[in-house]
């Protein structure tokens, strides 16, 4: 595939006949196989199966002589590995679901297949999507593709790294923190975390219900917007996916920033800030001005105890929604005496530190004379950061901008402690948490390295958020 | 609150994980490290605050109880680790276990 190509110049040069779908997707693993795209090489795609995509391509070449013209018709496609699909495994990144085939897709993947995208490869994550730089994926470490020492992020890392590698120019991913947003930033793509209920989450995998929704990455803004179009709007099979009308995003390019109210949270510029960071955001906060928006200082005073809360919360959810991997129904089965037997062997055989860690806190945090302390205070505290956004964007705020991350991408191994890898999603995981959507673009870079800037709106205003995303992008330029 | 060897042994018998004690020892230091973070919460003033289990904007919709079930493309035979007849297999039971008796 040819790196510069955007979903929308695929979908127009399959559409007019131009080009074939298969050519675009024979195009795009051999992309894959020239960076080195599988486990001996940059480690950022766990499954690919060629001869599917090449099925699905022919098919869709079909469709166009028969006059279908899907919004991504021909475009191919990297999904994260834990969304489930029919033709290739959905592993989950852990051993415990280590060649598991889904009995049945996502929502999210029917309606991109509806759409006329080819899926070609699933992409390494962190297991489970815990984690913050796919160092934590049973299949070894993701690296990222602008620099192999480093890491692409995470938890949808292995997304991040396709669509920054050339080999796609949309990638789904899944949010519960951050884990579409952080790859998105430390590989130089766009990535975007909708609305809690702007898509299906039937077939991704649960980890932390409450704050799980898939996410898209793209090359450029407007990839990502059709990408989200593609995938949004309500689905019976997930009580929790709004009813909310899906604008078509990719309008928002005719956007105009005259009058848009953009709040700047002191919260998110704190002085130990890294101040090449800080730069890049001025300096788009500048671009905005320019382009007619006022930009205005704004407080969300509960932003530093998003950590704490989401690092109880998350593993809370988590250890009950994993409580599923236990040797009965998919996956591994380790047998053992009697039934507690075969649950113990096979969920310390199946799950890595990691998960094991968080399941352990999780169940901690729930167990009784606990729960009141961490569990219930945290949905409390929760109460009050989601409380914080409302309060701003009640003040005539329509958006907020932030850096995504405090740093640009690490080297793979520099962060041991716990904790302090858990800080990566200090300035991410308030939007999961407080439910509103949220998006990354590259604004600049540091040391050769990208610098993500970030848009939060207000719930189901993904378009106003696309329409300050389009005008910042044009703006900046080549610069970023 | 100090997290003990005990709470750890505890936790890990409630979510089915078998720990080794090298890896429990270092569970008890991790989640330690990790609890202190959380203590600042304790200082914040949530008096009259309702907690949320979630923020869906628009709320959890009620549908009437008429979902059919999912038509899997494969049997359960294809993904599940043990199954007989188109039922999950587990181990027999032999005596009534509880959790932790030898």
């Amino acid at each position: 595939m040819t790196p510069s190509l955007t979903a929308a110049g695929i979908q127009k040069a399959v559409t007019s006949g131009e080009r074939s779908a298969l050519s675009f997707a024979k195009a795009s693993v051999d992309r894959a196989d020239e960076i080195g795209a599988g486990r001996e090489g940059l480690n950022i795609l766990l499954h690919r199966d060629d001869s599917a995509a090449r099925a699905r391509a022919r098919s869709i070449d079909d469709g166009i002589e028969k006059g279908q013209r899907g919004l991504l018709a021909g475009v191919p496609i990297v999904v994260k590995d834990n969304i489930a699909t029919l033709e290739m495994p959905t592993s989950c990144g852990s051993r415990i679901l280590d060649g598991y085939v889904s009995p049945y897709e996502a929502t999210a993947i029917t309606r991109l297949a509806r759409q006329g995208a080819v899926i070609v490869a699933k992409s390494n994550m962190d297991e489970f999507a815990m984690g913050s730089s796919t160092e934590n994926s049973a299949f070894g470490p993701a690296k990222n593709p602008l620099n192999p020492a480093l890491v692409p992020g995470g938890s949808s890392g292995g997304s991040g790294a396709a669509v920054a590698a050339g080999i796609v120019p949309i990638a789904l991913g899944s949010e519960t923190g951050g884990s579409v947003r952080q790859p998105a930033a430390f590989c130089g793509v766009v990535g975007v975390k909708p609305t809690y209920g702007r898509v299906s989450r039937c077939g991704l995998v649960a980890f932390a219900s409450s704050l799980d929704q898939i996410g898209v990455f793209g090359r450029t803004v407007n990839d990502a917007a059709l990408g989200l179009e593609a995938v949004a709007g309500l689905d019976p099979l997930d009580s929790t996916s709004a009813a909310e009308p899906v604008p078509p995003y990719h309008d928002a390019a005719r956007g105009s920033l005259t009058g848009v109210v953009v709040g700047r949270p002191r919260e998110y510029f704190p002085p130990e800030l890294d101040p090449s960071i800080r730069e890049r955001c001025d300096a788009a906060f500048d671009a905005m001005r320019t382009l007619g928006a006022e930009v205005r200082d704004v407080s969300l005073p509960h932003t530093s105890l998003a950590i704490p809360v989401y690092y109880i919360i998350a593993p809370a959810e988590a250890s009950s929604n994993l409580a599923r991997f236990d040797g009965v129904r998919y996956g591994l089965r380790i047998e053992g005496d009697g039934l507690q037997a075969m649950y113990e062997a096979t969920r310390s055989r199946g799950f890595g530190r990691e998960v094991t860690r968080r399941i352990l806190l999780g169940t901690y945090v729930l167990s009784a004379g606990y729960y009141d302390a961490y569990y219930k205070k945290a949905q409390q505290v929760r109460a009050l950061i989601a409380r914080d956004f409302a309060n701003v964007f009640a003040s005539g705020v329509h958006l907020l901008f932030t850096p995504t991350t405090p740093t640009p991408a690490f080297p793979l191994g520099a962060k041991s402690d716990p904790y302090e890898m858990y800080l990566s999603d200090i300035f991410t995981c308030t939007a999961n948490l407080a439910g509103v959507p949220a998006m990354s673009l590259p604004i600049g870079r540091v040391n050769g390295l990208p610098v993500g800037g970030q848009f939060m709106a207000s719930h189901f205003d993904e378009r106003q958020m696309f329409v300050a995303a389009f005008a910042l992008e044009r703006a900046l330029g080549a610069n970023v | 609150m100090a997290v003990t060897p005990d709470d750890v042994r505890h936790v890990a018998l409630l979510a089915r994980l078998g720990l080794t004690p090298d890896a429990l020892n270092a569970y008890v230091a991790e989640l330690n490290t990790i609890l202190e973070h959380m203590d600042v919460l304790s200082r914040v003033d949530t008096e009259g605050v309702e907690p949320v289990a979630g923020i869906g904007a628009a709320g959890a919709p009620l549908r009437p109880d008429d979902n059919k079930p999912v038509e899997l493309a494969r049997a359960i035979a294809d993904f599940a680790p043990k199954t007989k007849d188109g039922f999950f297999l587990v181990p027999r039971l032999s005596s009534h276990e509880e959790p932790g008796a030898a």
